[in-house]
């Protein structure tokens, strides 16, 4: 399992401080020369909704790569709260740990039932042994059964996951990973493909989780973030372009620049 | 209540095939006995002894069957290599049913099998010891096989090697140990392997008494092998390697060790395919390397996809159903067995591909449809 590793009090502008779950310090990715990452330094708040935006090949995707243990950086450090050094970690034991992630394109396991999803993603022993023998606990029930009402998907349960609407398996998709348990939801356009009224409940959703856990939330389409977010980062090429309120960021000429182009 | 009726009635609808499965087995098991031993010779429905054998060598690929349906039905890791595994159990056995030979040899040594003295050997190869005990010969029919699959599943998975890769070391892993087995001083009898069995556990093998106790042995092995499966497939267990096949990285990172649970099926589904070679060959009286030509592994494949994959018995009856079609086949058009597979392989592929099983589950389905309907 993870070992107690303590971070250095000396790490980073913020060390020593609470308050924080994620410590991204000059985290460099590169893929044959090409840097996906440039020294790239981001801190998330606990509790924080945070957005992040960007231009294409931004570093977004790499960005979570690197937070769930997908891809490992080249240089620089990651840390998950004050004790979890996230570069020593494999995928199962940061899921374990407490990072939550939804993926760009809705993946949910489409063979099986709505509930069955939420039953295979909920927190505890994932042994092979354990799965093997164990049940559900009636307050496990409870809990799927809670999850089911905040996703709005109580009446579906029993229907083959496949057989649910894009916005439904974006859903699906966020609650199995509010049953990990996460105290951080890494969460890759959520809206994509989603009707206006489907993308106005998932803001909801979304700001009601901030708070209980933290939040980063990738997104292109501003009317959403606008909705949302009450801090947004811009990532450019790698690196950390702006960082403020959406207005301020909308308002800096560098982001400008990048948007609109020379 | 009616909807109670409904529900109950839909629950058999979705379940006969389990149900059928258990039913059809069962009957196999008494019927075959009796027709074998009560009828009398002359009548037409008296089955001779190679037909017993045959119907327990049908039973034995069953299993197989399944173990690749395991594998690659429910985890989504296609295994060309399982005919590697049941014949590592089928030589452990062997190697125990040549020890059971004794003196009755062609050359009457005691200890050493024909091939040894044959090659001018004159002590027993280390390997060969303990294979004298019936216990030892069956410990070791799933500690080779299943050591095999451990080892090699370990590296497989723990370098995230999947798909047509898996696949293709899968057939070097048969073809490799083939060609080793084909070498005389291997000590596995190179290219002739192992033959002319006398007697099991004291009973002569030509008994009909114990060909019976073979056929049954099988009988029990594939029910408990289908229970068995079945149980991991229904645990939660059996939904994390379902949801693998589906979604590998959405497993893993929901905290799952993909690579342990795709190990564990492995080595359980190579345990299985062992069990049945052994059965297979105290029954057939043969084993040689060609059983790990990779041909045979593509068969095992083909017999699952034939009977629809994922539903466990229609792997099974894939497999019988394949082989009785061989059979007749090979006896009464032998150049045409393998146009009449492969066609039927292609058939299947293009227009049932759920199988067999499949294809007859989901007319049931639209006929239960059709009746509410109609009521």
């Amino acid at each position: 399992m993870i070992a107690p590793l303590y971070k250095p009090a000396s790490a980073g502008p913020l060390g020593g401080t609470q308050g924080m779950v994620l410590y991204l310090e000059a985290i460099t990715v590169r893929f044959d020369g090409f840097k996906a990452l440039d020294a790239l330094t981001l801190y998330i708040e606990i509790g924080e909704l945070r957005c992040i935006i960007g231009p294409n090949g931004a570093g977004k995707t790499t960005m979570m790569d690197v937070i769930t243990g997908k891809t490992r950086p080249d240089s620089g450090t990651a840390w998950f709260g004050q004790s979890i050094d996230l570069l020593a970690c494999t995928e199962p034991q940061i899921a374990q740990a407490g990072i939550g992630r939804k993926f760009q394109k809705p993946t949910i396991f489409e063979q099986h039932s709505v509930f069955e999803n939420l039953e295979l993603a909920m927190a505890g022993n994932k042994s092979v042994w354990r799965s093997l023998f164990g049940g559900i606990t009636p307050a496990q029930r409870e809990k799927i059964e809670a999850s089911l009402e905040t996703i709005r998907l109580a009446d579906r349960r029993f229907d083959r996951a496949g057989a649910l609407s894009h916005g439904q398996k974006q859903w699906l998709e966020i609650g199995m990973l509010l049953m990990q348990e996460p105290q951080l939801l890494l969460i890759d356009e959520p809206v994509a493909g989603m009707t206006p009224q489907e993308t106005e409940r998932t803001a909801e959703l979304l700001v009601s989780l901030a708070g209980r856990h933290s939040v980063v939330v990738v997104e292109h389409d501003m009317d959403f973030v606008r909705s949302i977010a009450r801090r947004v980062t811009v990532l450019h090429e790698g690196r950390v372009l702006s960082e403020g309120s959406i207005d301020a960021v909308q308002a800096d000429p560098k982001v400008i620049e990048v948007y609109l182009g020379q | 209540m009616a909807a109670l009726i409904d529900r109950l009635q839909a629950a058999l609808r979705r379940d006969t095939g389990p149900v059928l499965f258990l039913l059809v087995l069962a009957a196999a098991a008494v019927l075959v006995p009796l027709l074998y031993f009560l009828v009398p010779e002359g009548s037409a429905l008296h089955l001779s002894g190679y037909t017993v054998t045959l119907v327990a060598k049908y039973m034995s690929y069953a299993i197989l069957a399944m173990a690749v349906d395991l594998i690659w039905g429910y985890c989504g890791i296609l295994s060309l290599g399982h005919g590697a595994f049941f014949a590592l159990g089928g030589y452990a056995m062997g190697m125990y049913l040549m020890r059971a030979i004794g003196s009755r040899g062609v050359y009457g040594d005691p200890v050493l099998p024909d091939f040894m003295v044959f090659l001018n050997w004159k002590e027993l190869p280390w390997f060969w010891y303990g294979f004298d005990h019936l216990w030892f010969a069956l410990l070791m029919v799933l500690a080779v096989p299943g050591l095999l699959a451990l080892v090699f599943g370990y590296f497989a998975f723990r370098s995230r090697v999947s798909g047509v890769y898996l696949s293709i070391i899968t057939q070097a892993l048969t073809y490799a140990l083939m060609l080793a087995f084909f070498r005389n001083d291997m000590g596995f009898g190179g290219n002739n392997g192992f033959t002319d069995f006398k007697d099991i556990a004291g009973f002569s093998l030509q008994a009909p008494a114990t060909r019976v106790v073979l056929f049954l042995c099988t009988a029990f092995a594939l029910a408990g092998s289908y229970l068995l499966c079945r149980f991991v497939v229904s645990s939660r267990a059996g939904r994390v390697i379902q949801a693998v096949r589906d979604a590998e990285n959405r497993a893993r990172f929901l905290g799952y060790r993909v690579e342990y649970y795709k190990l564990w099926v492995f080595v359980l589904s190579a345990l299985l395919a062992a069990v049945a070679g052994a059965l297979y060959v105290p029954q057939i009286g043969i084993i040689n390397p060609s059983e790990f030509s990779p041909a045979n592994s593509i068969e095992i494949v083909i017999w699952v996809a034939i009977g629809g994959r994922g539903t466990l018995y229609g792997a099974a009856a894939g497999a019988v159903f394949v082989n009785y079609a061989k059979t007749f086949f090979t006896a009464a058009l032998p150049s045409f067995w393998l146009y009449a597979l492969g066609t039927l392989f292609i058939v299947v592929t293009l227009f049932l591909p759920r199988g067999i099983v499949g294809a007859l589950s989901a007319m049931a389905a639209r006929g239960g449809l059709r009746r509410r309907v109609a009521s």
